[in-house]
């Protein structure tokens, strides 16, 4: 549903686009990530023909975006950056405004406007003025606007920017929902919300694609994936360690911490191996050792995300 | 042309929705009369028309339409809600089109509301209805050509007293060009006679003045639509260069 050809931007002498591909499928809810500054909502504003791009290709639906704007247009629901509002107008009013704009069939903007009111609760607000609604409320207007006539395709700039816990949840809970029948954007940098929602992810830093795949596959990128943590408390680490290199998918053994008898280890297993965990479960019983844990570690997005958006020498050092 | 008057309609509701367009209705009504009946001496030219009233229209839209025409682009960049609106089904012209038109027929209605002034004249004497058509014709075309400029100014800035300042100036110099302090400069400097001529023929006043005494020249005409549409291209091309 929506194609990205190459996308670049330049203002002035900043490059702040680099040749950005990808394409957005209906069913997928596409995580957009990046550092604060990356160029993710110059990225958005490119697909959906705020900014013109400097070079490149942005198709939505068949529609390229500069050629035929409106009919492109007409195909998806945006949310931008801080949620920007008329602040004297009423949210009804809004909404209704919005619905004219879009070209929604007269007899059908009614039911737009209540369906969409209704979706993100907006019952008690409907007749207050914008200016006097509260951050949540006044992004969960502009969400409205976005879903007005449920469009094929949705693109939402930061969407739980500003919600309190149960508004995150439920706004997470709603883009999955939605995601099963649209080609949905989706840009944040919270990283849990990217597990929570997203089916494909991509990260951008300093305007350049640094990953493009699943949530799982940016998991399997992290240097703790896959290693069996284990907690023993009557055992002496090199007998330990000895035995359990020896398995068959281990590659090495690592003490993570020590308290008197208490080991806190690491299992990491060797390039392609599976079933360590239940190797290591076997050995320790085997050995009659003690354990009140053992997990095979997720891997944590935060530390992918930082190996592959930042260079400088800090984080180089703690490679 | 629907999408036009969604958006028109949404600025004028707008304008209503504050207190600034009763605000600016009452002062605009409040100036018009002090001018004509104090500046101008209505009673004591004992003539029964409008000049007194309309000579001082370019003057006072100087200030008045600006200040209708100055948030029209800026509150939108401010508010970010250009986003929005240029990111909806919608050309750039059409929205152009329709604020500019909000602004144009709010100014209508405050002309309108002047209409005691012709109740005025046709109570006092016995005057002649084809120069006040066309002095309000006129004034209606004056107050668009500012507030053309007024568009204009606005989409170069998120900040609506410059907006407002630029647009006042852009007005005041457009009167002004073809008054002698601006020609005898020209003559100074040496400029063509043709060149003098010119600059004098872009004054809105002069324009204006022919429609006051109920001359209705095409040329006249032609003058304030093309000033107008120059204007409002010329906020289009600014809007799209301030994006990328």
């Amino acid at each position: 549903m929506i194609q990205v050809e190459n996308l670049e931007k330049r203002f002035g002498r900043i490059h702040a686009v680099r040749s950005v591909s990808f394409s957005v499928q209906k069913g997928d809810v596409l995580g957009f990530l990046g550092p604060n500054g990356a160029g993710k909502s110059t990225s958005m504003r490119m697909i959906t023909g705020f900014l013109p791009p400097s070079g490149g290709k942005v198709t939505i639906g068949g529609f390229d975006i500069e050629e035929q704007p409106e009919d492109a247009k007409r195909l998806f629901g945006y949310l931008p950056e801080n949620a920007p509002l008329y602040p004297d107008m009423t949210v009804e009013a809004f909404l209704r405004f919005a619905c004219a704009v879009k070209g929604l069939p007269a007899d059908q903007q009614e039911q737009s406007v209540e369906t969409a009111i209704a979706t993100c609760h907006l019952e008690k607000v409907r007749h207050q003025l914008i200016d006097t609604l509260s951050k949540g409320y006044r992004h969960r207007t502009c969400f409205a606007q976005a879903i007005l006539g449920d469009p094929p395709i949705l693109i939402l700039d930061e969407p739980t920017d500003g919600l309190d816990p149960n508004q995150k949840h439920e706004m997470r809970q709603l883009i999955k929902t939605m995601g099963q029948t649209k080609a949905i954007i989706v840009s944040t940098h919270i990283l849990e919300e990217v597990e929570a929602i997203c089916n494909r992810v991509i990260i951008i830093d300093r305007g350049q694609l640094v990953f493009n795949g699943t949530p799982a596959e940016l998991l399997a990128k992290a240097p703790e994936t896959g290693r069996v943590i284990v907690k023993a408390s009557n055992a002496d680490f090199p007998a330990l360690e000895k035995a359990l290199s020896a398995l068959p998918s281990a590659h090495k053994v690592m003490l993570l911490g020590q308290q008197g008898a208490k080991l806190r280890l690491a299992v990491e297993p060797k390039h392609g191996a599976d079933g360590l965990a239940a190797q290591v479960a076997r050995k320790l019983c085997e050995l009659k050792v003690e354990f009140e844990e053992l997990h095979t570690d997720s891997g944590r997005l935060d530390e992918v995300f930082r190996n592959l958006t930042s260079s400088d020498n800090s984080t180089e050092a703690s490679k | 042309m629907k999408q036009i008057w969604i958006i028109a309609k949404r600025e004028l509701n707008s304008y209503f929705f504050s207190p600034v367009a009763y605000v600016f209705l009452v002062i605009f009504l409040l100036l018009m009369g002090f001018f004509t009946f104090m500046m101008g001496s209505f009673f004591g030219r004992g003539q029964a028309n409008l000049l007194s009233f309309f000579t001082w229209h370019p003057w006072l839209y100087m200030f008045l339409v600006p200040s209708v025409g100055m948030r029209l682009w800026a509150e939108e960049q401010k508010q970010g809600t250009l986003e929005l609106l240029f990111t909806m089904p919608l050309t750039m012209g059409q929205a152009i089109l329709g604020k500019f038109l909000a602004g144009w027929i709010f100014l209508a209605l405050g002309l309108l509301l002047t209409f005691p002034m012709i109740l005025t004249v046709f109570y006092l004497g016995n005057p002649d209805g084809g120069p006040i058509l066309t002095g309000y014709l006129g004034s209606l075309l004056l107050a668009g050509a500012y507030l053309a400029i007024a568009s204009l100014t606005s989409a170069c800035t998120r900040n609506q007293v410059i907006s407002f300042i630029t647009s006042l100036v852009i007005c005041l110099l457009l009167v002004l060009v073809g008054f002698p302090p601006v020609t005898n400069l020209l003559l100074k400097w040496g400029a063509p006679n043709g060149l003098i001529d010119f600059a004098a023929s872009l004054s809105v006043f002069f324009h204006f003045e022919s429609m006051q005494r109920g001359v209705l020249d095409f040329r006249d005409l032609l003058y304030f639509a093309s000033l107008i549409f120059f204007a409002l291209f010329a906020t289009g091309v600014v809007l799209k260069n301030r994006r990328s």
